[in-house]
């Protein structure tokens, strides 16, 4: 039996749900016990993926690890799965995360510990099945499963607002979500139609070809429900109460990996499926990207708030990734999937540091500190070197990949790339003077001359986010030479996809659009 | 053939029926004879063990499709899988009563008789292709309900919602015989299969008076299956109505009018597609949002799950517009899972309450998640599978009826059914947000705990979560129920 042919994938996507069931059956008093047994699994979890990265082929085009089994054949149905260099990097980040997720969550949550951590296991489960699905319906199924954990979350263990926040959130996501459902059924009829074939296989169905008025309608749909996930200004209003209420672990697993899976849709499904659309769609995809990354930066700046701070913050470092992965060249996009790692780094790391100051303090709020470097170093360190991370300091991870997205920003239109580079000077503001705010000058406040600084399991926590921060940013090839052929060969798909679209005869499209206004009920 | 003589051998295929009347017909004299307290308990177990054996007998009819008693009936795996999904549901709603019977003490042998009845005229009703069969079997049907909504004696809302249903369930009646009848006059047919061929035979064939006849129908029908605007009794009924008659009323009634009017409108109505597909399309989009709209302000369980009953009802119409015959499948798969979750449901609900009282105040859940963990969970797999979410069954069937629409490329019916559907998650997450999110208020006292009850609930989620995640037995089913319209 080679490595290849262990169902690898299959064992990562259940063995956290094999975790909480098993959990299920757990005393509920016998908290540490939960606690390590969760620390175990998501650490076996961590441990098998890493085999992943090695074992990967990053020479190969074609999917990997693949497994595929029919499940529903007469609809066309199956079981498939499988990642390329774009999925697996976000499968370690997911895995990396919730190791950190479960470390960080060991003194914070006091109350219905064995809910909590089943809850965390089945979106651990979701989250993967997502990244690895490659048929639409269980791309959906998982997809939709993310939902209830993080309601959840955010629900039961959030913060004073949470009821509001939770309902936000699960609204806002499945308005988005049941639209590309409609999208889905109608490209499958679309793909029967013209082929005779009933499939969600994504794979087949990238070679369809779809009239581009049918495409508009599709990607429109597939957009606005990756869009509100990503989030996109202007829909990405929930962002900042979820992650405001989420407790650390949860705003973590928010900003590190949900948020992700809005810009990998546009990369595995809105892209590809619809190519002619998309590349219709850049103008507007740039712009919305623009505007999210300056009025992302603004309103960071205002806020008193260090949750909301962040959360404003990642609204406008996933316009950087928006804004990168429509710049579609090689820069652009793989500098996009490097920042999808590096926000999961950062901003998790951040907010894994409000979370060790609230703890402490009981209060988010930026003017009740002020002058902690000195009453606590070793966390002044850490947060200094994740603060300049998310700045994007030479030498940080961050670095990388904002400078590659500009650099393909200015490649295919310089106003964009003008226009973003104003949002690093911003971002750099908005942090350094809230780092200010938090660390330096005298202490005001008296509760905060007693602070006890970082415990072990905190140290351990920040310096597996400081090593990834220095690493990604000092030797970025050892993760790029991954995902180059994927990268490459998906630029080159959608490009020749494209193209061949615009050859189209001008009449057929107008026919197509005729017949397709006519059709319509 | 002149004279009407059923041959002897077509008793054989009518076997459940008459299994179900000798049983009932058992009850009443058990009832009757003895005095109630002492017999409740033996007829509800009686009853049980009847319907399964009922069950075993109709399992038998699978396959088998062929017209008796002169074209009066029909056995075909369409009726065969109607009577399947009733049965079922007559099954659970036994179990439930076994408890909930006694606790409300309206338990005795007419309450198990009548019962059995409703469902032998849910089966009458749904497997025949005559229209004096569709309209005994439905009229057998609901003078069971119209009694078994008022066995809350003392309790006005249960009397109340007798006589509304009654009341208002006459005319509507009314309107279905006038439809059958203006069909009839104009055609001079009462067969749903002949007026097929006189229909195809004649076209294009439209006189005044048929295609009032077929407004009528939809009128009459659409009042059994709660659609809007034929809906106002739904809320007061369901929720003045003993709970577990409630639970039986949601899913038996709901399944044994849609199997008449699939079977009507597939059958012979099929060439007016064009006619009626347009007034059902406006039915179904009022209805889903109706239903989902008001349950939003809904805090009494019983009264939200009546008008979700209602909204799910519009999802199924969503289909049935279409009228592609492959994918009405889809219709019998999403009754078939709408009866396991309701029922689900209900039971809950069921347990919450006391002699008396129904409880079912959204504050009684308050902290249900934390009080019993299991009944909560049990619940929130309800829910979410109301609300279409996956792996759940609710989804698979969901995704089936919006992927009729789809096909037949109703874009607008299908974007207005999921952005209902997100309306519909906000209630339902309402419920699982009280469960879980707010701490109980004061004293709740303790719930009315049974294994009758965690059978039931078992079953359900059971069902729900096999149906969700290996739907593909269930689907062939359910299309080669349907395969009889082909």
């Amino acid at each position: 039996m080679t490595v290849m042919s262990i169902p690898i994938l299959s064992f990562l996507i259940y063995f956290p749900l094999l975790g909480a069931i098993l959990l299920l059956f757990v005393n509920r008093k016998n908290s540490q016990f939960i606690k390590v047994f969760t620390l175990v699994f998501s650490l076996v979890e961590l441990a098998v993926s890493i085999p992943l990265f090695f074992k990967f082929d990053e020479t190969a085009k074609t999917m990997q690890f693949v497994e595929k089994a029919q499940w529903f054949p007469e609809w066309g149905i199956s079981y498939f799965i499988g990642i390329d260099g774009i999925s697996l990097l976000l499968v370690l980040l997911t895995t990396f995360l919730t190791v950190i997720c479960v470390l960080c969550s060991w003194k914070a949550i006091e109350d219905r510990i064995k809910e909590y951590y089943i809850t965390f296991l089945i979106l651990e489960t979701a989250m993967i099945g997502t990244l690895c699905a490659l048929d639409l319906v269980l791309f959906y199924i998982f997809w939709e499963l993310m939902l209830i954990p993080m309601y959840l979350l955010i629900g039961i263990w959030g913060g004073p607002r949470r009821i509001y926040a939770a309902i936000k959130f699960f609204l806002f996501t499945m308005a988005g979500s049941v639209l590309m459902f409609i999208a889905i059924l109608a490209l499958y009829f679309y793909y029967y139609k013209t082929t005779g074939v009933y499939t969600f296989n994504v794979l087949e169905l990238y070679q369809a070809s779809i009239p581009v008025v049918k495409q508009y309608w599709f990607f429109g749909a597939f957009a606005l429900s990756f869009a509100i996930k990503v989030p996109m200004f202007p829909v990405h209003t929930w962002l900042p109460d979820a992650h405001t209420e989420a407790p650390t672990a949860g705003s973590v697993i928010l900003a590190g990996v949900l948020l992700k899976m809005g810009t990998y849709g546009f990369l595995r499904f809105a892209v590809p499926l619809f190519p002619a659309a998309a590349f219709d769609a850049i103008p507007l995809m740039s712009i919305l990207a623009v505007i999210g990354i300056i009025y992302g930066a603004i309103v960071s700046m205002m806020q008193p708030d260090l949750k909301r701070l962040i959360a404003f913050s990642s609204v406008s470092h996933l316009g950087y990734v928006m804004l990168g992965l429509f710049a579609f060249n090689i820069q652009g996009v793989q500098g996009g999937i490097y920042q999808m790692l590096n926000h999961g780094i950062s901003t998790g790391g951040l907010f894994l540091i409000v979370g060790m100051i609230y703890e402490r303090r009981h209060t988010r709020m930026i003017a009740d500190f002020g002058g902690l470097a000195k009453v606590m170093p070793v966390f002044a360190t850490f947060f200094m070197i994740i603060t300049l991370s998310s700045i994007a300091l030479p030498g940080t991870n961050g670095f990388v990949g904002e400078f590659l997205i500009l650099l393909g920003a200015f490649k295919s239109n310089a106003v964009y790339g003008v226009l973003a580079t104003t949002g690093v000077i911003l971002g750099a503001v908005y942090m350094l003077w809230m780092f200010q705010r938090v660390m330096f000058g005298v202490i005001t406040k008296e509760e905060n001359r007693n602070l006890k600084d970082l415990g072990k399991r905190e140290i351990l926590i920040l310096s597996s986010m400081v090593f990834f921060i220095i690493l990604m940013g000092v030797y970025p090839k050892m993760f790029f030479k991954k995902m180059d052929v994927s990268v490459a060969e998906y630029l080159s798909f959608v490009k020749a996809k494209n193209a061949q679209y615009r050859t189209l005869p001008q009449g057929a499209t107008e026919a197509a659009k005729v017949n397709d206004l006519s059709n319509t009920k | 053939m002149d004279v009407a003589i059923p041959a002897s051998s077509d008793f054989n295929w009518i076997l459940p029926e008459i299994m179900l009347t000798a049983w009932a017909l058992l009850f009443l004299l058990i009832g009757g004879l003895t005095r109630r307290a002492s017999t409740s308990k033996a007829c509800g177990i009686m009853c049980f063990i009847g319907t399964l054996i009922t069950i075993f007998y109709t399992l038998r009819l699978w396959g088998a499709n062929l017209d008796i008693f002169n074209g009066l009936y029909t056995i075909d795996d369409y009726g065969t899988f109607f009577k399947l999904i009733f049965l079922i549901v007559l099954a659970l709603v036994t179990l439930v009563s076994l408890r909930y019977a006694d606790r409300e003490e309206i338990g005795s042998g007419e309450y198990y008789a009548l019962l059995m009845f409703g469902v032998l005229g849910m089966m009458v009703m749904t497997s025949s292709h005559h229209f004096i069969s569709i309209f005994i079997g439905l009229e057998v049907m609901s003078l069971s309900i119209y009694v078994l909504c008022g066995l809350l004696k003392g309790n006005i809302r249960s009397v109340e919602a007798s006589l509304k249903y009654f009341l208002l369930g006459a005319f509507a009646t009314a309107f279905l015989l006038y439809g059958m009848a203006m069909i009839y006059g104009s055609t001079g047919i009462i067969d749903v299969v002949e007026l097929k061929k006189f229909i195809l035979a004649k076209q294009p064939f439209s006189a005044t008076m048929f295609v009032i006849g077929i407004g009528f129908l939809i009128v009459g029908f659409g009042f059994k299956i709660a659609s809007v605007p034929f809906h106002m009794w739904t809320p007061d009924v369901y929720q003045g109505a003993p709970t577990s008659i409630t639970a039986y009323m949601a899913t038996g009634v709901k399944a044994a009018a849609f199997g008449a009017l699939i079977r009507v409108f597939y059958t012979a109505l099929i060439p007016f597609l064009p006619g009626w597909s347009e007034i059902v399309w406006f039915i179904a989009v009022i209805t889903m949002c109706v239903g989902n709209i008001t349950a939003l302000a809904q805090r009494d369980i019983k009264r939200m799950l009546a008008y979700s009953s209602i909204a799910h009802a519009g999802y199924i119409l969503i289909a049935f517009t279409t009228g592609d015959r492959e994918l009405a499948s889809s219709m019998l798969y999403y009754l078939m899972v709408y009866s396991f979750m309701n029922i689900g449901a209900f039971t809950v609900v069921i347990m919450l309450g006391r002699k008396g009282e129904d409880n079912s105040d959204l504050d009684s859940y308050a902290g249900l998640g934390a009080r019993h963990p299991f009944i909560a969970l049990c619940m929130s797999i309800f829910l979410l599978s109301l609300a279409g979410i996956p792996p759940l069954a609710g989804f698979i069937g969901k995704f089936y009826v919006l992927s009729a629409a789809v096909k037949a490329q109703y874009y607008w019916l299908a974007v207005i059914g999921v952005l209902n559907s997100v309306v519909a998650a906000f209630y339902y997450l309402r419920v699982m947000m009280y469960m879980y999110f707010k701490e109980s208020a004061g004293d709740q006292g303790t719930i009315d705990k049974a294994p009758q009850y965690g059978l039931v609930m078992l079953v359900c989620v059971w069902a729900l979560l096999h149906m969700g995640i290996f739907p593909k037995t269930f689907l062939l089913i359910a299309q080669k129920a349907i395969s009889i319209f082909g």
